[in-house]
């Protein structure tokens, strides 16, 4: 992902350049002023408030509290990866991982389908009114996670729903099926989205892809799924992995369902779990949850990355 | 693939600028063939149409529910008006606490607007120089930051109370400001935009005429980086919005709240005091059509933008 960003782009301008000599002598930096006024606001914010903090939350994993006595003095103290250790000990820990991968499995298919599906349908000859649904699916991107699990909150209560009809005969917030409602508000918000970013990698590809296939006689339907599928693959792994990040690191909606649902615990999520354990408060344990989260996710959206790719070379 | 993006940035730019309703004349040559029959255009449009109901019955159900009293609320249809209480409703939200929802409001304006305003500015200057100064460092640089755009915001949340705890600056206004004006995603859209749409002559001929590079950069540049500007901004202005885990961990204080926290902290408070619901339901409608009527302004500027990310 980061090699296509260009070296020779920026050389580019060669031969009326200076540099236009083939081979790389040591040139005197040009303009260092305005680099450093350029680079250095965002690259000391970026510092503070980016790497410092991560840094700082894994040197703040590696201690333990200690206290003398029962009501002694608490002081932090070096403690290796105790802290570690409790977290693979952790029940609640575990069981909200294991929830979050239930629902990405269940979830992200759903909506990445669902947006291919309208992606492809407004990308084909079939619809009028392009326009209008392209609007009318995004409009929920526009809605805030706690907003949209508000509005879904009320419209799964038994009592205050427009669809009592339904809501009374099944409990949308029940145990059993609280996940599947979250899910359908985190699908109802970010379908159009995802969309939207398929169809426009759909709208790069030339128009003379698909002559050839229009003059065999090729449907719709056939050219979706044999030419412009396989195109639109690189926007389908991007929406992907942006959707398992979301999903391990969901927190808002959840939250706000506790209100509608006692199902729904302190720790449902794993980000539950870090913001209850942080306001025990047992930060130590709660750093070393962030950090085990963090990574676990980033090995997720990196297997992902991998599979997809050597299934492409396949 | 170093190719694709030079060229394909570009061209995803000017066709969103050009014409927001470019996909008519592109897919022509494709819909010039053999007429589609009618079953598959029906089909096509039961399925967008089912899902039009979908995607807009709740917000439909949010506007109907703000317009009506307490009794209408509960004993007249959801999804249509009744007797007209709108204007009572608002007068009544913005009188409650001695108007704590415009506070909040106010909070949330400065935290997003201001924030991604200032975001928007700082990445452009280092998107900008990124990609048109060569100096030691830039890819390493780069690449960080590339690193930065896939840290989720809710990932760095706890780590930043820590930090901030640390300096006793937690449940301050800079807890949830100060973070929210970096934007590594404003970073890397910048620089792959300022590559593709900043010519190096025009710096030259800027030099020539005596121009210092700050000023070039704020006369010349960023006219041109326009496109991409207003998407970092529009994407770090709705990022900041809705943030719920950092106002969540750092805020104790009422009046610090972001209109969403706000609107969270009341709804998770309605089962003890039932008169919120009305509040939590009209303020809830009021906070979002800024957002709605901003996308709906600003469409052609994002679409590109959306482009732009995806060819990565």
């Amino acid at each position: 992902m980061t090699a296509p960003v260009t070296t020779p782009a920026a050389g580019r301008a060669g031969p009326t350049g200076t540099d236009a000599s083939p081979t790389r002598t040591r040139r005197r930096l040009q303009h260092p002023g305005a680099i450093i006024a350029f680079v250095a606001p965002f690259g000391l914010l970026f510092l503070l408030f980016y790497l410092v903090p991560i840094g700082y939350a894994v040197y703040q994993s590696l201690l333990i509290v200690e206290r003398e006595g029962t009501f002694g003095e608490a002081t932090e103290v070096f403690g290796g990866l105790t802290q570690y250790a409790l977290v693979f000990q952790s029940e609640p820990f575990w069981s909200s991982v294991g929830r979050m991968l239930m629902f990405g499995v269940v979830q992200v298919p759903i909506m990445l389908g669902l947006a291919l599906l309208f992606a492809l349908l407004l990308d084909s000859p079939l619809l009028r009114g392009k326009k209008f649904f392209r609007l009318a699916f995004f409009v929920p991107y526009a809605v805030p996670g706690v907003i949209a699990a508000i509005m879904w909150g009320f419209l799964f209560s038994p009592n205050l729903s427009p669809f009592q009809a339904l809501t009374r005969e099944v409990d949308f917030l029940s145990a059993d099926l609280v996940l599947w409602s979250i899910a359908n508000v985190v699908t109802w918000v970010f379908v159009g989205y995802n969309m939207l970013i398929i169809y426009s990698s759909l709208l790069a590809i030339p128009a003379d892809v698909y002559e050839a296939a229009v003059l065999d006689g090729a449907g719709q339907a056939r050219i979706a799924w044999s030419i412009k599928i396989p195109l639109v693959r690189p926007a389908l792994i991007l929406t992907a992995i942006f959707s398992i990040i979301g999903t391990l690191q969901l927190l808002a909606e959840p939250q706000v369902f506790r209100s509608f649902s006692s199902a729904v615990t302190s720790t449902y999520t794993p980000n539950m779990t870090i913001y209850a354990t942080s306001a025990i408060p047992n930060v130590n344990l709660a750093a070393a949850f962030s950090v085990v989260l963090a990574v676990a996710t980033f090995v997720l959206s990196f297997t992902f990355l991998r599979i997809t790719r050597r299934k492409a070379e396949a | 693939m170093s190719a694709a993006i030079d060229t394909d940035a570009p061209r995803g730019a000017k066709g969103g600028l050009e014409s927001s309703d470019e996909d008519h004349s592109r897919i022509a040559p494709v819909g010039r063939g053999p007429k589609e029959r009618f079953i598959p255009r029906a089909g096509a449009m039961l399925v967008m149409g089912v899902f039009t109901l979908y995607f807009l019955i709740p917000i439909w159900w949010l506007v109907v529910a703000s317009t009506k009293d307490r009794a209408d609320f509960l004993g007249t249809n959801p999804l249509w008006f009744a007797d007209f209480a709108f204007v009572d409703n608002v007068a009544a939200l913005f009188a409650y606490r001695d108007g704590v929802y415009l506070k909040w409001m106010l909070n949330s304006l400065l935290y997003a607007g201001l924030g991604a305003l200032v975001a928007t500015l700082l990445a452009a200057m280092c998107g900008y120089a990124l990609a048109k100064y060569r100096f030691p460092g830039r890819e390493a640089i780069f690449n960080v930051v590339l690193g930065g755009v896939l840290v989720p915001a809710t990932a760095l949340a706890l780590p930043l109370f820590l930090l901030f705890s640390r300096v006793q600056l937690t449940d301050t206004f800079w807890a949830v400001f100060l973070p929210s004006v970096v934007s590594p995603f404003g970073v890397y859209l910048t620089r792959v935009f300022a590559e593709a749409s900043v010519p190096d002559e025009l710096l030259e001929a800027s030099r020539l005429d005596g121009a210092g590079e700050v000023r070039t950069f704020f006369t010349v540049s960023i006219r041109l980086m326009f496109p991409a500007l207003v998407t970092v901004f529009l994407f770090q202005f709705v990022a900041i919005w809705n943030n719920f885990f950092l106002p969540l961990i750092m805020l104790r204080s009422e009046e610090l709240f972001p209109v969403t926290f706000g609107l969270y902290a009341w709804n998770s408070s309605i089962n003890q005091f039932p008169e919120l619901r009305s509040f939590v339901l009209v303020g809830a409608l009021l906070s979002i059509i800024p957002l709605i009527v901003t996308f709906l302004l600003l469409q052609r500027y994002w679409r590109t933008g959306l482009g732009t990310g995806a060819l990565k």
